[in-house]
């Protein structure tokens, strides 16, 4: 029946988290194709995780975010294509989107999947704010599923895609986007795959140079707990946590975070941990990989000296 | 303005996570459960202050059974007027919206709000199904929303930063961090949410189109593995050549 993935662009290319959502329908074992809103000049990178046709949308009432005309798109493309199942990534135009496909086209959605569905069909997904996962399965013939970033191999396929364009005609929105602030062209910090993070053990947002330094040299974003973020010595978009966003990167590096089980549950799926805390009874430790007991302050400048020695380029 | 905010019952955010039945019920052992924060501190803070400014009134919706009353009571004491209980347990995202929807839609409501998604389930499905079942807009992930009249001006997250939309009532708006600051009911509000009406209806015949087949936690860490603070830098080639993480 082939399997339907959306796909978002951003700067002139494809959001990696379309990309992880392509690789994961092309795992599924199903044609896939990918219908790409808005323009790529990587497209051939589609193909690269999977994709075997491309369908570019072209419609100007698709140029702002607009879940439903997006989601309305999706809907014909898939009947065009006898689609059954849609997969799209769980970032934050996934997350608009998908619930309206479910609710529009009869289709269970599973939101957040961690893992390809079983041989029974069932499909991980993490629950209770990552303190534990759900199996679930889905009872009607049409699926939509979502897929946490970064948390499945993105496998190659290296196929090449067939690019066609999708001219598709879609009501009007009763929407109107009337501005954009784009923080900042990094990634969002739900993709990035290493994340330096600190709390109130830094005593001050004065003392943030020595985190911003230390993500740089290791290529990493920065992200913070929730005291901090709640007493604006960080932007909100960085609280980790229960309550903030969670995350999963491949490392994530706690700083001054005495490690709260609401922080704890935004993390405790990233693959290493790293505590750095002057409290050797920080709860944080007993969910670390790697942990030094020492002050922040003298700590982290020696990981930035030899942060600077090392070759991060590969 | 009638206002419906739409709330779920959720455990408390130091709730122990465990299952029982062959991992296929949480275990509410010992359990405090809590209005879902998103649904509380930012939907229904944010409608009272739009009530307080403009007159008008807020509802509380709940699906769920009657264990759930003292959470919907709460949610009266910080001070919305009437609340709605639809008397099903909820497991299955869409089907919960199918019930919402159809009592949103025979009442008339100039706003819907929920919380960007649940501290259980995380599922972040709810707004946009019953926008879509409503034919309503919907605005995801709103931090802020001012109403001029009928129109509202909404900043919302999006990827890679945030959006200011401009839309008509009716909508349905998805609360995340920003929209209001928490309130705690006081003793006034807590005695007069005794008496508000708390009215309970049946719901509607429909299917679950997922159900949940087990839980299970995750693999539990290894030991932590200390490096001596004097030779901090030590970590970093632990994490290139043990970790080959970086």
């Amino acid at each position: 029946m082939g399997i339907l993935v959306y796909v978002s662009t951003s700067n002139n290319q494809i959001n990696k988290s379309a990309l992880e959502a392509i690789s994961y329908a092309a795992q599924c074992g199903d044609s896939v194709t990918a219908v790409q809103f808005g323009e790529a000049a990587d497209q051939a990178e589609a193909g690269k995780f999977g994709a075997d046709k491309i369908l570019k949308v072209s419609n100007a009432k698709l140029n702002d975010f607009q879940p439903n005309l997006i989601a309305e798109a999706l809907m014909k493309a898939a009947e065009a294509e006898g689609a059954d199942t849609i997969v799209l990534s769980h970032d934050l135009s996934g997350k608009a989107v998908a619930p309206i496909l479910s609710a529009k086209m009869h289709a269970g959605l599973v939101t957040g999947a961690v893992a390809l569905p079983t041989a029974e069909g069932t499909i991980k997904k993490g629950v209770f704010s990552g303190k534990a996962y759900a199996n679930v399965k889905i009872n009607t013939a049409k699926k939509i599923i979502t897929v946490t970033p970064n948390s499945i191999d993105k496998k190659e396929f290296n196929k090449t895609a067939a690019v066609a364009d999708f001219a598709v005609e879609v009501g009007d929105s009763r929407l109107k986007v009337v501005e954009q602030k784009i923080e900042s062209a990094d990634l969002p910090l739900t993709e990035a795959i290493k994340v330096v993070s600190a709390g109130r053990g830094l005593k001050g947002p004065e003392n943030w140079g020595i985190i911003e330094d230390l993500a740089k040299e290791l290529g990493a974003a920065t992200a913070c707990s929730r005291p901090v973020s709640d007493m604006d010595w960080r932007p909100h978009h960085e609280h980790v946590g229960q309550t903030g966003v969670a995350i999963r990167p491949n490392l994530y590096i706690a700083i001054g975070i005495s490690g709260a089980i609401q922080h704890l549950a935004g993390v405790n799926q990233s693959k290493v941990i790293v505590v750095i805390n002057n409290d050797p009874e920080a709860p944080f430790f007993k969910s670390a990989d790697y942990g030094i007991v020492g002050d922040a302050f003298e700590v982290v400048p020696k990981l930035i000296e030899k942060a600077k020695s090392m070759d991060f380029t590969s | 303005m009638k206002i419906l905010v739409c709330i779920s019952k959720v455990p408390d955010t130091t709730a122990k996570i465990a299952f029982t039945d062959n991992q296929t019920k949480f275990d509410t052992n010992g359990v405090q459960f809590i209005i879902n924060p998103y649904d509380e501190w930012y939907a229904l803070v944010r409608a009272l202050e739009l009530k307080e400014a403009n007159g008008g009134n807020v509802t509380i919706l709940n699906v769920g059974t009657a264990e759930n009353d003292p959470t919907i009571r709460k949610a009266l004491a910080i001070g919305a007027d009437d609340a709605v209980r639809i008397n099903m347990d909820p497991t299955d995202a869409l089907a919960t919206a199918t019930q919402i929807s159809t009592y949103a839609k025979e009442n008339g409501f100039d706003l819907v709000f929920t919380g960007k998604e649940t501290i259980d389930y995380n599922g972040s499905q709810l707004g946009g199904m019953i926008a879509a079942q409503m034919d309503l807009p919907y605005v995801s992930y709103a931090s802020k929303l001012d109403m001029n009249g009928n129109t509202a001006t909404i900043e919302r997250d999006i990827q890679g930063g945030k959006e200011i939309v401009e839309v008509d009532a009716p909508f349905v708006l998805s609360a995340a961090k920003g929209m209001a600051e928490a309130r705690i009911p006081n003793m006034r509000g807590i005695m007069a949410a005794r008496t508000k009406p708390l009215n309970v209806v049946e719901p509607v015949a429909c299917e679950n189109s997922t159900e949940v087949v087990s839980y299970e936690l995750p693999a539990a860490k290894g030991d932590c593995k200390y490096v001596d603070a004097e030779n901090a830098g030590v970590l970093l080639d632990l994490l290139r050549n043990e970790a080959k993480i970086i």
